[in-house]
């Protein structure tokens, strides 16, 4: 039982940073297209159609970083010093894109000033959480329980490439989710935006792929070696499927479709990040048993996240429900 | 460890946690309001109560989406700065801040939404549930931090080896001994702090003459629950000092000024507590009355600060300081509240334009206090961070100095803008005053764009 306690939290971890990459990844995502919008209207329009739903999406942040200090202290120990600095600017931006859903509906002149603090903390929380991705899956040296310094540090060509890759990513997430809750010119300009944002996806994916076997023999020890290889090659073949999905979907009557294939495309990129990573709560040095908290910690823990869980899943499904079907200019703030 | 980086840390996390703690207590205390005039208006029908839950809304949201983002940065922050800690403490308070977010912040969350934009969408019942979970959210929210604050404070239900600790009880832990009496002191702190918002904000419009009917209405409520929470939180305050004479008696110490151990401590009025030559200079006492307060008997013993070598004191003008802003203005707020009862009782509430205007700047007060009220508890603290058991300096994560100094850099100036912009967009809402409605006198559902829209906005 005890001995199961890890593997349970390290699937909750997984669960909880696939629900952010998703949740807030569209959310980000159009923050991240917002000035490249034609008109104010659509801007308004893009904004509402998030404005009830981001504190939400953003509480699976803050969900990860918590289950990290009560289910695996070593790792929130060692694993956010070691990106202070990333991770210090994604919180500003954070808070530039946060407040900037208040405050933009309530200025006038200061608008301009708003939809460059929503657009461009997206932005920047976006790239640098693909920073700390991309220094996460490079390494993180640990002597004695203590953090000593990334392998490569955290400004990379690697990294840059992780964290633009993510940018794009998220745009695509934003810009499918325009195509799905929104209509007129705002989902036109949903249509126009996924194109780009999906072949930069891929070619950014693509070079991390390539990339990282290069760099990490563990990594290449991993996707190459049998009996792995034999069925590795799933994922990339149903990521390809997927892409063309949501091309071929784009200018479809089925307007739900690139989204939900686009998260389909999220949820295999992130398969492929925890086969390669596993089992290493911090890669390369240390393992999900060895950044435990103790048995009785984690037991009490999992008590409640079994029972809880749930039923915060089901009243944010209620909450989605409540705001379902298209985006209307003069619902939310403003109008 | 490197000592720059250690201050470093200590100061960002104050000014951080200390802004952050601001706007808990702003929503705590609004959305308590905001439940009540919505109870109010489900069994009155009465048109004023509605317009005044619309107003307090927009104000509400504006506070609201600080809370959430300067929150955000904490959760992050105890890793990143407090990393000696993390890995201390987290086999007994670690789950605290899981449990914080699955029972607390997933509840606001959800249901944030329907309460700022949900009203014609979910109808009124279905509305007035969405403001409940959003108080209950942030009061359970509460509970669980100050759980951990608490813990830290006075330790419980653990053992310890190997500079690690382990949980023994998790009732304990959680109920640890001065977990009651600050969760009572802090949510009457924070229910204080949003009742004086209604009360400036409502007293402006009286001392300006405007709005005059909600103005009336909502003075009246909020004026009634100062006087009932103002003595309260007097009363909840001196349990709490006299919780931690038991617990923490060198922090009280250091909050009275008190160096030696004696019966019959006097009451220390004002003084300059000199830490080089450990005692109070300039010092105006009132003899025995110390030891009557704290121990309700005019002898008795009151441990002294020099009962523990000079390194493992507090900073003790800090405390001394913060803790008598806080009780000064607790009392002010008293009088303040009683003169409301006085005028009441006189039929002058509404008419004495001194007051209302008195009242109009009387705001800032209780977040004053609880800044202070936190000064108190945290440096009283010090040296420790687990009080007895883990020393701040062992708590710091190995952070270049440079790293924290370019954070604390940007927190200064961003978290400056962003109250900046609060008191601008706030200022804006109040200037523009609420949208009086006057349909039918009973609850009907609310119009999109309308509810929601933004002052100085076109509504449709
Ligand atoms: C509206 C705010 C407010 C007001 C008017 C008061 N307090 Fe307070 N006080 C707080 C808000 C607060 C607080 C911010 O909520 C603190 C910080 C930690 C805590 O639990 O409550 C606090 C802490 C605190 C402590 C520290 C206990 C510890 O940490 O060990 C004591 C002894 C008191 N208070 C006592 C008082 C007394 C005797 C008051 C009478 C006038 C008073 N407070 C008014
Ligand atoms: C559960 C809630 C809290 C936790 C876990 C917490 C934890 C900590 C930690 C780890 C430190 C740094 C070590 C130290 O200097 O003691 C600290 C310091 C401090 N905290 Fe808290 N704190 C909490 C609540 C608060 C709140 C709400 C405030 C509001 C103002 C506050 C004010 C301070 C201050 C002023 C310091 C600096 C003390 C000093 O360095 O001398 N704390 N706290
Ligand atoms: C006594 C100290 C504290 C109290 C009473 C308190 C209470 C609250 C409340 C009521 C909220 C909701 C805020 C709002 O709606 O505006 C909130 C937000 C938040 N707090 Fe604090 N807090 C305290 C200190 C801390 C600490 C130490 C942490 C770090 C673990 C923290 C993390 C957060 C986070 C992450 C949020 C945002 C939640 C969201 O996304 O909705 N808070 N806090």
């Amino acid at each position: 039982m005890a001995h199961d306690l890890p593997i349970f939290f390290a699937i909750a971890m997984a669960f909880g940073v696939t629900m952010y990459v998703i949740s807030d990844g569209f959310d980000l995502g159009i923050g991240i297209l917002f000035l490249l919008a034609p008109a104010e209207t659509d801007r308004d329009l893009m904004m509402n159609s998030v404005a009830p739903i981001w504190d939400g999406n953003e509480t699976w942040l803050v969900f990860g970083g918590t289950l990290l200090i009560g289910a695996f202290p070593v790792a929130y120990a060692t694993v956010l010093p070691a990106f202070y600095l990333p991770l210090a600017l994604m919180l500003f931006g954070l808070i530039f894109r946060g407040v900037a859903f208040e405050y933009r509906f309530r200025a006038t002149a200061g608008r301009r000033v708003w939809d460059w603090a929503f657009s461009g903390g997206s932005a920047l929380a976006a790239f640098t959480q693909g920073l700390v991705l991309g220094s996460y899956i490079d390494g993180i040296i640990v002597r004695n329980g203590v953090f000593v310094g990334a392998t490569h540090g955290v400004l990379t060509g690697f990294t840059v490439v992780t964290g633009l890759g993510l940018l794009a990513g998220y745009a695509l997430l934003g810009a499918t989710w325009l195509v799905m809750k929104t209509g007129g010119a705002t989902q036109a300009f949903g249509r126009k935006a996924a194109g780009p944002s999906l072949a930069l996806s891929l070619i950014f994916l693509l070079v991390i792929s390539v990339w990282t076997p290069i760099d990490h023999p563990f990594v290449a020890r991993r996707w190459f070696g049998a009996p792995q290889i034999y069925y590795l090659w799933v994922p990339p073949v149903l990521s390809v499927a997927a892409a063309y999905g949501i091309w071929r979907s784009l200018h479809g009557e089925r307007e739900a479709l690139p989204f939900l294939l686009s998260i389909v495309l999220f949820l295999l990129a992130l398969l492929g990040l925890g086969i390669t990573l596993w089992p290493y709560a911090v890669p390369y040095s240390v393992t999900f048993w060895q950044a435990s908290s103790s048995p009785p910690t984690q037991e009490f823990l999992a008590v409640g996240t079994v029972i809880i869980v749930p039923i915060i899943l089901a009243y944010l499904a209620y909450a989605h429900r409540v705001f379902r079907g298209k985006t209307q200019a003069g619902t939310g703030y403003g109008g | 460890m490197n000592p720059g980086a250690v201050l470093l840390s200590r100061v960002q996390f104050a000014f951080t946690i200390g802004f952050h703690i601001l706007w808990p207590a702003y929503t705590i205390g609004v959305s308590g309001f905001i439940v009540l005039l919505n109870i109010l208006w489900l069994r009155t029908g009465r048109a004023v109560y509605h317009d005044l839950l619309r107003f307090w809304i927009h104000l509400f949201a504006l506070g609201f989406a600080m809370g959430v983002v300067t929150g955000v940065v904490i959760s992050y922050e105890i890793g990143m700065n407090w990393g000696g800690y993390a890995a201390a403490v987290s086999n007994v308070i670690g789950p605290f801040f899981t449990y914080e977010v699955m029972t607390a912040f997933f509840l606001e969350a959800g249901f944030i939404g329907i309460m700022l934009f949900g009203m014609d969408r979910v109808g009124q019942g279905m509305h007035f549930v969405s403001c409940v979970m959003v108080a209950l959210g942030a009061l359970v929210s509460a509970f669980w931090i100050l759980a951990a604050n608490s813990w830290m404070q006075t330790p419980a239900g653990f053992t310890f080896a190997d500079g690690k600790f382990q949980i023994a009880s998790w009732w304990s832990a959680i109920f640890n001994p001065s977990f009651p009496y600050r969760f009572a002191h802090m949510v009457t702190a924070a229910y204080i702090a949003g009742d004086f918002v209604v009360i400036g904000v409502m007293g402006f419009y009286l001392w300006r003459g405007r709005h005059l009917e909600i103005a009336k209405t909502g003075f009246s409520l909020a004026m009634w629950i100062a006087l009932i929470l103002t003595p309260l939180q007097i009363f909840l305050g001196d349990a709490h000092g006299r919780n931690t004479l038991q617990y923490q008696p060198i922090k009280v110490a250091a909050m009275e000024g008190d160096w030696d151990t004696k019966r019959g401590q006097p009451l220390v009025v004002f003084a300059w507590p000199d830490m080089a030559a450990q005692r109070n200079q300039y010092e105006l006492a009132i003899p025995k009355l110390g030891s009557l307060i704290l121990t309700h008997s005019w002898d008795g013993l009151v441990e002294g600060l020099k009962a523990v070598p000079p390194a493992d004191q507090p900073p003790v003008p800090y405390v001394f300081y913060a803790f008598r802003l806080m009780v000064g203005i607790g009392v002010v707020i008293f009088l303040i509240a009683l003169a409301g009862l006085v005028l009441r009782l006189l039929r002058r509430l509404y008419d004495t334009r001194p007051f209302a205007a008195l009242c109009a700047f009387s705001s800032p007060l209780p977040f004053l206090a609880i800044l202070c009220g936190w000064t108190v508890t945290e440096v009283g603290r010090q040296p420790y961070v687990v009080y007895g058991y883990l020393r701040t300096a062992d708590a710091v994560s190995p952070l270049k100095p440079s790293a924290v100094a370019t954070s604390l850099a940007l927190f200064l100036i961003v978290y400056s803008a962003l109250l900046l912009a609060f008191f601008w967009y706030a200022t804006r809402i109040v200037l523009h005053g609420p949208e009086i409605e006057h349909p039918a006198e009973h609850p009907l559902a609310v119009r999109p764009g309308k509810d929601s829209a933004p002052a100085g906005q076109p509504a449709d």
